[in-house]
């Protein structure tokens, strides 16, 4: 470590700042084009159906109705976000086909002169819909019979031949059988909206030269780059996307789903074209964080260990998964929280109902395991007669202990946190905890 | 129902716009005289970010029709801004970090502005009584609380002197 | 009416970045004419002030002030390849991969700057204000910027670095979970304080403080930012936010900011902290990432104050008051319960 910063570890004021306070920062849709034109979308009203007709012949006499996209007109209609790293298969509809998952699952993109037209035309496209049973429980969407929302026939995501991302550490019932306490909790979360306070948009642009220039607040310039290159079937070289201010993200804006449509729309019209959600699409469509039921078992000695844990988690995705597969594998990894633990058995389900998609949020996966962990723990201190300090002492990981997941635990600094945090709120802390450190233990030690 | 003109005076300058009814101001402002400042955090009066001050009151732009602001005063955070450097309180948020990614930071110095202007020594109470329908996912207020403090004991200043 | 008041208290740890399909970002930096240097990257700003952050490793890696760095990022066009904001990895993968630009940076700039102060090497040394040095002669020095000018128009030689950092993909074993899904750690202990009106079931959240281990701080006003605004959301999920209040019915929701529930400036409160740094192993000086954690130790350490206030053992969120009136009626039932069936040998 170089012993002198110069302006690392400063609070040096923010580059950004003279533009937020005088609001000349230009955000997505500060941006204005000549011959602009907008989209917006037809949506889906009920949360399962057939698709049986669309009818858009009154919608098309709407003044300043420009024309409308259907899945017929993206190139790669069916996709996966994560298909840029492998993951599969192929799940979600730019554009519903013959089926409607979720209510508000786009069928049919319309651009128009402007949005009051693109609105009206919407409100005149005509749906024949056949409303299916639907799925809104995450249990009862793993019951056989239920109805099944994905097009591929399962309602769970597959993660390499298991139904859900498992962790198999140690002997889990054999320490349950000699666990002087059982603790149990079931945890329900419902779905939260990230809000941030700028709506998701972008602006496609057609230039001279053939491309087209995004200009989009997403949190991934590139992530979103790649997948509307594969849903349009264009080279990557065509798109340049442009971005970098974000009116915050919280894990709102990692989908991909304004810059394809409005690409698309570019194309087909040759001129700008802007797909900005409103605040209630943002909040009854777009992706949440998931709702969650974790069920959690410990088993405890009487001195307060933990030595072993059982979850079973079950991360409601809604109708299409998106980033959740991935939010359960983080879970998983972190569902045993910054605790040594030798036993530990985790079987974290990404589940599919009829509910509008789960993606991305702040603490993504890991939010809701610590809000469950640390219940608990405060369940276990009473059951075994601990104050709720003692418990966490006693049980904090310390570097070079093994993880559920088979890492080992570095840079553990728990205990000096938590001794920290009894100093600010004046909590006296006996000897042997203020004495503990993160520190390796000692060979053979516990 | 056509169009029709509408006059008024932005940041100390007439404006004439041609106005379809029902337009909001805040689409005039954004869209027709370019001045973004003016934010769009949801154009359903439940955010604040689209505050501009009408004859000095904090009015949300996206509720009101174009046409209701005919021969009256309209300020927007653009016209607060000196040519040279700050206003006192666009250089409070500055001091006191009262914004993250900033898009709630225009709405919250308008309500902020009016607040200073009717009442320059207002209480923590009052304060936040102003504060109440702006809404910022990222800084948890404090900050934003801490840039109105900052700004109004700023203002104090000559007063204090003056004694 | 009564208030009854209560203390919760949780801990958590954060991981930075996640690396299953691999976790690559690259940044590249060129010197100007004018001895600015001009950091092109492809990480976004969500307002947690990465442009900020990065300028100033950037400045600290090239040995130059502030003013001289120039961060250009999220342009498809100039930028390098970067995955995105979020997994608290931005500062992590991109600090790393601007420092490994910046020493290529170097020593380019220390190419030229042997010829020009003919001075070998290894005596040469930047001051950190923008100016190379030769160890022991303090009138042998040069600026940056003269160095930037004499490469490009008497050596025609480029002063430019290129950086990556990727923390490499780790499949997961199906069968055991065995991963390296992360690279480093951070830790927050929370201490909440509430009180909870009997008669409405409403929680007055009176305080959250907490100590935070986030490593390095590149800038700690950025990091407390994160901490207020944090806890606010903790806050705000623990008591008020969903989509769906009936979930899973989904019969209703809220369409807008007057229907989504999240608490304003009157209700929060008192946010205090502390911030420990234990430098990490990898990150760039020593950062972990403090993004996303903030939110999450507030969330338990209030619903544990709620039950040590109340009695009452609420496992699911939001927290709201019919379900603190509900837990409030049964375990008034209960007690009743109990009273009347006492049993002869009690
Ligand atoms: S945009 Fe006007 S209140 Fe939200
Ligand atoms: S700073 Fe982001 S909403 Fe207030």
């Amino acid at each position: 470590m170089s012993p002198a910063m110069n302006v690392v570890g400063r609070s040096v004021p923010r580059s950004d700042g003279i533009g937020h306070v005088t609001g000349r920062t230009q955000f997505t849709t500060d941006r204005s084009f000549p011959g602009l034109l907008h989209l917006k979308i037809v949506r889906s009203p009920l949360h399962h159906a057939r698709i049986l007709g669309v009818d858009l012949s009154e919608a098309e006499r709407v003044p300043g109705f420009v024309r409308a996209l259907t899945h017929a007109d993206v190139p790669h209609n069916v996709y996966t976000i994560l298909g840029l790293i492998g993951v599969e298969p192929e799940e979600e509809f730019v554009l519903a086909e013959d089926r409607v998952r979720y209510k508000g699952e786009p069928i049919v993109a319309i651009v128009a002169e402007s949005e009051d037209a693109a609105l009206e035309a919407v409100a005149r496209v005509k749906l024949d819909l056949e409303e299916l049973p639907a799925v809104f429980e995450v249990e009862e969407a793993l019951r056989p019979g239920a109805p099944i929302v994905t097009h591929w026939g399962n309602n769970t995501f597959m993660y390499e031949g298991h139904p859900c991302r498992r962790v198999r550490f140690g002997d889990v019932e054999a320490a349950f059988a000699r666990a002087d306490h059982i603790v149990e909790g079931v945890y329900n979360t419902k779905p939260i909206e990230q809000a941030p306070t700028e709506t998701t948009a972008c602006i496609a642009v057609p230039e001279a030269n053939g491309r087209y220039t995004v200009y989009t607040n997403t949190q991934a310039v590139y992530f979103s780059l790649d997948n509307t290159a594969i849903i349009l079937q264009v080279p990557g070289n065509k798109l340049h996307f442009v971005g970098g201010t974000v009116g915050g993200g919280f894990g709102g804006k990692v989908d991909v789903i304004v810059e394809p449509l409005a690409t698309l729309a570019a194309m087909k019209t040759s001129r700008p074209v802007r797909y900005a959600f409103s605040r209630s699409e943002e909040m009854q469509v777009s992706s949440t964080r998931s709702a969650w039921r974790i069920y959690m078992k410990d088993g405890v000695m009487a001195d307060g260990r933990i030595i072993a844990r059982k979850v079973t988690s079950y991360a409601d995705s809604g109708a299409y998964s998106r980033q959740t597969p991935y939010a359960l594998t983080k879970h998983a990894a972190n569902a045993a929280g910054p605790y040594a633990i030798p036993n530990v058995s985790i079987d974290a389900y990404c589940v599919y109902t009829n509910r509008q998609p789960s993606s991305a949020m702040r603490g993504f996966g890991i939010t809701m395991a610590s809000f469950a962990i640390e219940v608990q723990m405060d369940k276990i201190a009473e059951v075994v007669g601990l104050d709720p300090w003692s418990i966490h002492f006693i049980n904090a990981y310390r570097d070079g202990d093994m993880k559920p997941h088979r890492k080992l635990v570095e840079d553990a600094t728990l205990i000096e946190t938590m001794q920290a945090a009894a100093g600010l709120v004046g909590h006296e802390l006996p000897a042997r905890f203020r004495a503990m450190t993160s520190a390796r233990r000692p060979e053979g030690g516990v | 129902m056509g169009s029709k003109i509408v006059t008024f005076v932005l940041g100390g300058r007439e404006v004439e716009v041609m106005v379809k009814p029902m337009t909001t101001l805040q689409a005039v402002l954004r869209y027709q005289l370019g001045y973004t400042a003016v934010k769009e955090g949801c154009r359903q009066g439940g955010c604040g970010s689209c505050t501009v001050l009408v004859e000095g009151e904090p009015v949300l732009a996206c509720l009101l029709p174009a046409e209701d602001v005919a021969g009256q005063q309209v300020t927007t955070l653009e016209s607060i801004t000196p040519v040279d450097g700050l206003d006192p309180l666009q250089q409070a948020f500055l001091d006191a970090s009262g914004f993250q990614c900033g898009y709630c930071t225009p709405g919250m110095i308008m309500v902020s502005k009016a607040l200073l202007e009717h009442n320059p020594r207002p209480t923590r109470e009052e304060i936040l009584d102003a504060l109440a329908g702006n809404i910022c996912r990222c800084t948890g207020y404090e900050p934003i609380v801490a840039a109105v403090e900052g700004a109004a004991q700023a203002g104090a200043a000559p007063g204090a002197q003056r004694r | 009416m009564v208030k009854l008041r209560g203390t919760g208290l949780s801990a958590v740890n954060y991981p930075t970045g996640m690396n299953l399909g691999g976790d690559p970002s690259q940044a590249l930096i060129h010197a100007t004419t004018s001895g600015s240097f001009v950091v092109s990257l492809s990480a976004t700003d969500l307002g947690q002030g990465l442009r900020t952050v990065i300028g100033q490793i950037a400045a600290e890696a090239l040995g130059v002030g502030m003013d001289d760095v120039v961060i250009d990022t999220a342009d498809t066009d100039t930028g390098p390849h970067d995955m995105g904001t979020f997994a608290s990895r931005a500062t992590h993968r991109v600090g790393n991969a601007v420092i490994a630009a910046a020493q290529e940076a170097r020593e380019a700039l220390l190419d030229v700057a042997e010829d020009e102060l003919e001075a070998a090497r290894s005596d040469l040394e930047f001051d950190g204000q923008g100016n190379i040095l030769v160890r022991g002669a303090p009138d042998r020095s040069m600026k940056i910027a003269d160095i930037a000018a004499a490469a490009q128009f008497k050596y025609g030689r480029t002063i430019a670095g290129r950086g990556v950092y990727m923390k490499p993909r780790s499949p997961v074993d199906p069968e055991t979970g065995a991963m390296d899904p992360d690279s480093t750690e951070a830790h927050a202990c929370t201490v909440a304080e509430v009180a909870v009106d009997t008669d409405t079931g409403e929680v007055t959240v009176l305080s959250i403080r907490s100590a935070y281990e986030v490593g390095r701080q590149i800038n700690p006003a950025l990091v407390k930012g994160q901490i207020v605004g944090g806890a606010w959301m903790g806050m705000s999920h623990a008591l008020y936010e969903t989509t769906q209040p009936y979930y899973p019915d989904p019969a209703y929701s809220p369409k807008d900011f007057s229907e989504y529930l999240m608490p304003g400036a009157y209700e929060m409160p008192k946010i205090e902290c502390v911030v420990l740094e234990y430098p990490s192993s990898n990150g760039p000086y020593g950062v972990k990432g403090v993004g996303e954690m903030t939110a999450n130790s507030p969330i338990p350490a209030i619903v544990n104050a709620i039950y040590h206030a109340t009695g009452v053992r609420i496992d699911e969120l939001p927290v709201t008051p019919e379900l603190i009136l509900r837990g409030l009626d049964a375990r008034a039932r209960a007690a009743r319960l109990a009273e009347t069936s006492t049993t002869p040998d009690s």
